[in-house]
């Protein structure tokens, strides 16, 4: 077993010697890259990668982390979205098997996130056993412009990863120049609910509260951390002005019930559910998906200064983003929050 | 059994009564003790009360349901703690011993799994507990045995394995970015999200299975003797043992359907019990009861208080439980025997 593994690398890693390899190219992390000339056939190490890769490359995936559901497909182009579920390699859930990774015969392997040493160390070991480049992209939200360009030169598509960039750049200058202005203690303060009690929240400084922190307080920010369980007198002392949630559930029963009902947002309608057709707009998974969520939360939050209509710009998003055009009836079903 | 029940009792009272006042006056919440009576009479009276709709809420809404959810919850535990350590006659056997907890936390993983209300959730959870116990003891009584409480012991731990398996099989297919943290959150025990409408089918099970252990309260002494023993003093021991089971397990399940996983109170309550007013299981199961809600409830006052976020009921029950049980195992010649 060991030897037939171990001979099976060393076929790999010689296909990938032997292809013209492009001198000088490196990640997000400078890691040095072998990357072929021609890449043909990509692997999302993610769900953030596969997403990236969809929006530049449809033709190049080779597969998703988790098969998409036919809701999802509603929205992306059918034969890429129906391509298999070939599992993940980041993080604690090692769902692919590196055999049946190989066995998929990928130029290169792409993965979108944090660049912190554990991944690194993680997408060198990849690279060492599988002998396949293994490419690890910033997933920060003001790195989404750069890691376009730098997605672009590894796959050799330059014009159209400008164009992509762009509009992120756009994006991201444009509400900061709309919003720049706003002292933080003037901004709305924002409680962001999820699970079915609305009572999982994230804390300062999380990548699931990356959108709202951009735009507004975060009231839950004064402790860093990931996701946490608060208590809903934690939210009455809190108070929020605005609820964004992406929890159904949470949002249909949150104005009947009585222990919400004295919240400022509940008590104003301000409470709000995220668009999450085929990728969520403010939370997960953090990929480039939610760069239209970050128009959908400035409207919301801002609504003296940010006058675009949702629906043309949600309509040109997925367009670009998602190579699909959306119906009418679509663009409500997704700005309505539904499934 | 000479010893008089009255000091125990009293103390144990002392307890729930100190917790109760703590618990309705602290909070993240702040509630002013003027402002908590004028509420609670005016509850009483039927009056409107002088207070702010904010503070009504917090205490009417928020937190006296969670304090009475702590108290049922924390009872419920120690209840079934102290009727499955007489039947079992082993001072380690907590109220999970027979797959309780495993199966609610299957059927809980499932209902998040399947996105399901929190209502459902519940539902599932509190059958994956009866289920699992129900085949537990069809499975231990099938197989013949010369020692019909330990075949039932190990077939609980064996299906206890195997649940906990499924629930490992579900975290890993579920969603990584929506599922597995409120799975995780889940399992980890919270009363953090009961409110009002939670009270009712927590109330339900939690008084018939008591009531049903209430009043078997003198057959279970002789239970707690050795089988040939109890059978020649005319007790029915198979009947009983399924009575003595279905009743404990009822009032689990419905605390770990509200609560989540909540470790230790069974296990560590029922020796402090003991402690206070001896073996005696008609004056050991009120104190249990009483005890145990109050432990829970100052356990889960500190869960709620000590910082912004909700510290965990599993971890604290644990981090409090696990010294304190070194210290009563110490002592525990003294209690048991």
């Amino acid at each position: 077993m060991a030897i037939s593994r171990r001979s099976f690398v060393a076929a790999a890693l010689a296909t990938v010697g032997t292809s013209t390899a492009r001198a000088g190219v490196t990640d997000a992390t400078g890691r040095a890259l072998s990357a072929p000339e021609k890449v043909a056939r990509v692997f999302p190490a993610g769900p953030p990668a596969a997403i990236l890769l969809y929006t530049l490359g449809p033709d190049l995936l080779l597969g998703w982390p988790r098969a998409n559901r036919p809701e999802e497909c509603a929205y992306m182009l059918p034969d890429v979205c129906a391509r298999p579920e070939v599992g993940r390699i980041t993080g604690r859930g090692n769902t692919a098997n590196l055999e049946s990774v190989l066995a998929l015969k990928p130029d290169l392997i792409l993965d979108v996130g944090s660049t912190s040493t554990t991944f690194v160390s993680l997408a060198e070991r990849v690279q060492q056993q599988t002998g396949i480049p293994y490419v690890l992209l910033d997933g920060r939200f003001d790195a989404i412009p750069a890691t376009y360009r730098k997605l672009g030169e590894l796959i050799g598509r330059h014009d159209e990863a400008e164009k992509f960039a762009r509009y992120a750049d756009d994006t991201l200058k444009t509400i900061d120049g709309r919003t720049a202005a706003i002292a933080p203690s003037n901004r709305p303060r924002v409680y962001y609910a999820r699970g079915p009690r609305g009572l999982i929240t994230g804390l300062g400084g999380s990548i699931n509260v990356e959108t709202i922190e951009l735009l507004a307080q975060n009231v839950a920010g004064g402790n860093e951390g990931g996701l946490a369980n608060v208590s809903i007198e934690q939210v009455l002392l809190w108070n929020p002005d605005v609820i964004i949630t992406i929890d159904q559930d949470f949002a249909a029963s949150v104005y009947g019930d009585p222990s919400w009902a004295s919240v400022n947002a509940v008590r104003n309608g301000r409470v709000h559910l995220s668009p999450k057709m085929p990728f969520g707009w403010v939370d997960f998974p953090p990929s480039v998906n939610r760069l239209i969520g970050l128009w959908w939360l400035a409207n919301i939050l801002y609504p003296d200064r940010f006058h675009e209509d949702m629906r043309a710009l949600t309509r040109d998003f997925y367009i670009m983003f998602y190579h699909r055009t959306p119906s009418d009836v679509q663009i409500d079903h997704v700005l309505a929050g539904r499934e | 059994m000479t010893r008089s029940a009255l000091p125990g009792l009293a103390i144990a009272t002392a307890v729930l009564c100190v917790g109760l006042l703590l618990a309705f006056t602290v909070g993240r919440y702040p509630v002013s003790v003027a402002d908590l009576f004028s509420v609670l009479l005016a509850k009483i009276s039927g009056q409107t009360a002088g207070a702010s709709t904010a503070v009504q809420s917090v205490i009417l809404q928020v937190r006296g349901p969670r304090v009475l959810a702590a108290v049922l919850v924390g009872a419920a535990l120690a209840v079934a703690g102290t009727a499955f350590q007489g039947l079992f006659r082993n001072p380690l056997v907590s109220p999970d011993i027979l797959g309780a907890s495993s199966g609610a936390a299957l059927g809980a993983v499932i209902g998040i799994f399947f996105s399901l209300g929190v209502l459902a959730i519940q539902a599932l959870a509190f059958a994956g507990g009866l289920l699992a116990v129900a085949a537990v003891y069809l499975i231990g009584s099938a197989v013949r045995a010369r020692d019909p409480i330990l075949v039932l012991v190990l077939t609980g731990v064996v299906v206890g394995a195997l649940l906990g398996a499924g629930v490992g099989l579900v975290k890993y297919l579920a969603d990584p970015y929506n599922q597995l943290p409120a799975m995780t959150f889940w399992l980890l025990g919270s009363l953090a999200a009961a409110n009002v409408t939670d009270l009712l089918p927590l109330f339900g099970p939690v008084a018939i299975g008591s009531a049903v252990l209430i009043a078997l309260r003198w057959r279970m002494n002789v239970m707690s003797l050795h089988e040939e023993e109890a059978r020649s003093l005319g007790i029915a021991t198979g009947p009983l043992r399924v009575a003595i089971v279905a009743a404990a397990t009822l009032t689990t399940s419905a605390s770990v359907a509200t609560a989540g996983i909540i470790g230790w109170v069974g296990l560590v309550v029922p020796h402090l019990a003991r402690s206070l007013v001896g073996p005696d299981f008609a004056r050991l199961l009120p104190t249990a009861a009483i005890l145990g809600g109050g432990y829970l409830l100052l356990i889960d006052t500190l869960a709620r208080t000590a910082a912004e976020v909700e510290i965990p009921l599993g971890i604290l029950t644990a981090v409090v439980g696990t010294p304190f049980f070194i210290w009563l195992l110490a002592n525990m010649q003294k209690t048991w025997s």
